[in-house]
């Protein structure tokens, strides 16, 4: 049987084609060809396991950084997202108007994640919002969209979804020719909030008003109604990734004559250290220098 | 019973099990059925009970998310499911890359095409780990970005995309490359479930006074080395890699396998007496 044994380990390993008779050396030597049989798999592993490794880490990195999609509401920072997302498509499932789709390979979305597409297909803002409910690994957050009130039922506030940023292209947009264009306004679910019609004067005739659509950021959640509506060839109005349409201004930037502004300063840190690294040469050396 | 159905009734047990799970599936995404709602990855059965695939929640702890509460449950609930009872029964019973690779396997076998590179079936291992080891790296569950399994039920219940172009990988992998190639030697998945299947109950039992040695299993099995018994010692199938496909079951003509309940102990001892 000890025959039969060592035989039978050395078919369980799948021996390299040379060593297949290490079998025979069972009873003697077997411990050094062990060894370096041992030792040839394990380099042959690492080996194996280095050029997999980097050209799989290599395919994954490239097909995470697609920044430009849209996630369904309540969706967790993207990183944190597609850290999250187990790539299950129950959110898919439950858009009652199939406007969410799972990405399949060949899309430009990374593999298996939900997204929607504005143009084709934008977020309706259920008010029961039943795609984010069904998510059953949270990177949905219904936290994000929802508030506990005071009889303890947890209450869906869709318009607190920010999926993206809707941005308008004011050289392409018609209405800021002067032509009266109000699709996005009137579509807008927030209309009146999330996008607001300014009266300008068309300096370009003299005479007449430009009525110009503008997106404010505090209210637009990014659904994409707007972009859909948008009556110019390519949408003059799109939505972007909030992390890619927005800045930041520092704390300290107020607006001035606006009282309520001057609040934020509270939050900021009594004061701030910055450490710039003096120059240690003269200044009258290095600001004569191209002089001498 | 008719000899064809006899050598062939956990095959179409399994290819029903196969195509009943994604026609729910296929239901659940599209028809409103409610009766398992999702995909492999995790689902919903009749709203109630979570389903979820436990080496992707594990590649997603190590790529930094907690997941949820129901995720966890999904997955106590998998790997209970699995690791208790029914063994690796995933890759035979639900897997619809099976049916795949089990075409290029009956090919291999049908036209005698023999040979291939030579890797070891532990390589599965390496890969797990190499997921996990990528996930914690890159932050996301990595084999999940690039798993045929995944791309393929993922497709079959949302839309294919190029996802065929991975499942034709795997097919030619398998039938040309490696027998039994990814299924049996590099799935991490297949892997994993092997590693949690070691104290199944469910096992393949082998009578070795009824065998006659004649290999119609081992010709037949996709993981034949956890078959080191026949003809030599009674007792279970020990290892956790053993699919409970039940093929060699139904193929022997002597009626030396059939499906058990383990026993405590039975086959580690009978394997321990029969080698010393």
């Amino acid at each position: 049987m000890r025959n039969a044994e060592c035989g039978m380990r050395n078919e369980s390993r799948h021996s390299r084609p040379g060593l297949k008779h290490a079998g025979a050396g069972c009873s003697g030597n077997s411990g050094v060809l062990e060894r370096r049989e041992f030792l040839i798999a394990a380099a042959q592993g690492a080996g194996l396991a280095t050029i997999g490794g980097i050209v799989w880490a290599g395919y994954v990195n490239g097909a995470k950084a697609a920044p430009l999609v849209l996630r369904p509401p309540a969706a967790l920072p993207e990183p944190e997202f597609l850290a999250a997302c187990i790539k299950c498509g129950q959110c898919v499932a439950a858009c009652p108007f199939g406007a969410l789709r799972l990405s399949a390979p060949g899309d430009p979305v990374p593999v298996g994640t939900p997204y929607f597409t504005a143009r084709e297909n934008p977020c309706r803002m259920c008010r029961d919002i039943p795609c984010v409910p069904v998510c059953p690994t949270a990177a949905l957050d219904l936290s994000l969209v929802s508030e506990t009130d005071e009889s303890g039922r947890l209450e869906f506030h869709v318009n607190k979804a920010r999926m993206g940023l809707a941005v308008i292209d004011r050289d392409t947009c018609i209405a800021y020719w002067g032509i009266q264009c109000d699709a996005c306004y009137r579509t807008c679910p927030l209309i009146d909030k999330a996008i607001t019609v300014e009266y300008m004067r068309n300096d370009r005739t003299g005479k007449h008003t430009i009525a110009a659509p503008k997106v404010h950021s505090d209210h637009c959640t990014g659904c994409g109604m707007c972009e859909r509506a948008c009556v110019t060839k390519k949408a003059s109005i799109f939505v972007l990734p909030r992390a890619i349409a927005m800045g930041e201004s520092d704390v300290r930037y107020l607006r001035g004559w606006d009282a309520g502004d001057e609040k934020r300063l509270h939050d900021a840190p009594a004061e701030t250290t910055t450490k710039t690294p003096r120059s240690k040469r003269d200044p009258l050396d290095y600001l004569n220098e191209e002089v001498r | 019973m008719l000899p064809a159905l006899r050598t062939h009734r956990f095959l179409i047990a399994r290819r029903s099990k196969q195509t009943l799970t994604l026609l729910l599936l296929i239901g659940g995404a599209s028809w409103g059925w409610t009766i398992v709602r999702g995909n492999l990855s995790a689902a919903k059965v009749l709203d109630a009970v979570p389903l979820t695939d436990p080496f992707a929640l594990l590649q997603m702890l190590a790529a930094g998310s907690l997941a949820s509460a129901e995720a966890w449950i999904g997955a106590i609930v998998v790997v209970l499911l699995y690791g208790v009872v029914a063994g690796r029964a995933f890759c035979s019973w639900v897997c619809p890359l099976n049916m795949v690779t089990d075409a290029a396997g009956w090919i291999r076998r049908r036209f005698s095409i023999s040979g291939g590179l030579a890797i070891p079936r532990s390589t599965r291992y390496l890969v797990l780990g190499l997921s996990l080891v990528l996930s914690a790296m890159l932050g996301v569950a990595a084999f999940e970005w690039i798993s045929p399994i995944a791309m393929l039920h993922r497709g079959i219940v949302y839309g294919m995309g190029l996802g065929w172009l991975a499942v034709a990988a795997v097919f030619l992998f398998d039938l040309a490359a490696v027998k039994n190639g990814f299924c049996g030697h590099l799935c991490p998945l297949g892997g994993f479930y092997a590693l949690v299947s070691r104290w199944r109950i469910l096992r393949v039992m082998h009578d070795s006074k009824r065998c006659t040695q004649c290999m119609k299993c081992t010709a037949i099995c996709p993981e034949p080395q956890v078959l080191p018994m026949l003809g030599k010692w009674d007792g279970a199938v020990m290892s956790g890699e053993c699919t409970n496909c039940g093929r060699c079951i139904e193929v022997c003509p002597d009626r030396a396998m059939r499906f058990g309940l383990r026993t405590r102990g039975t086959g580690g001892k009978a394997e321990k007496e029969a080698t010393s």
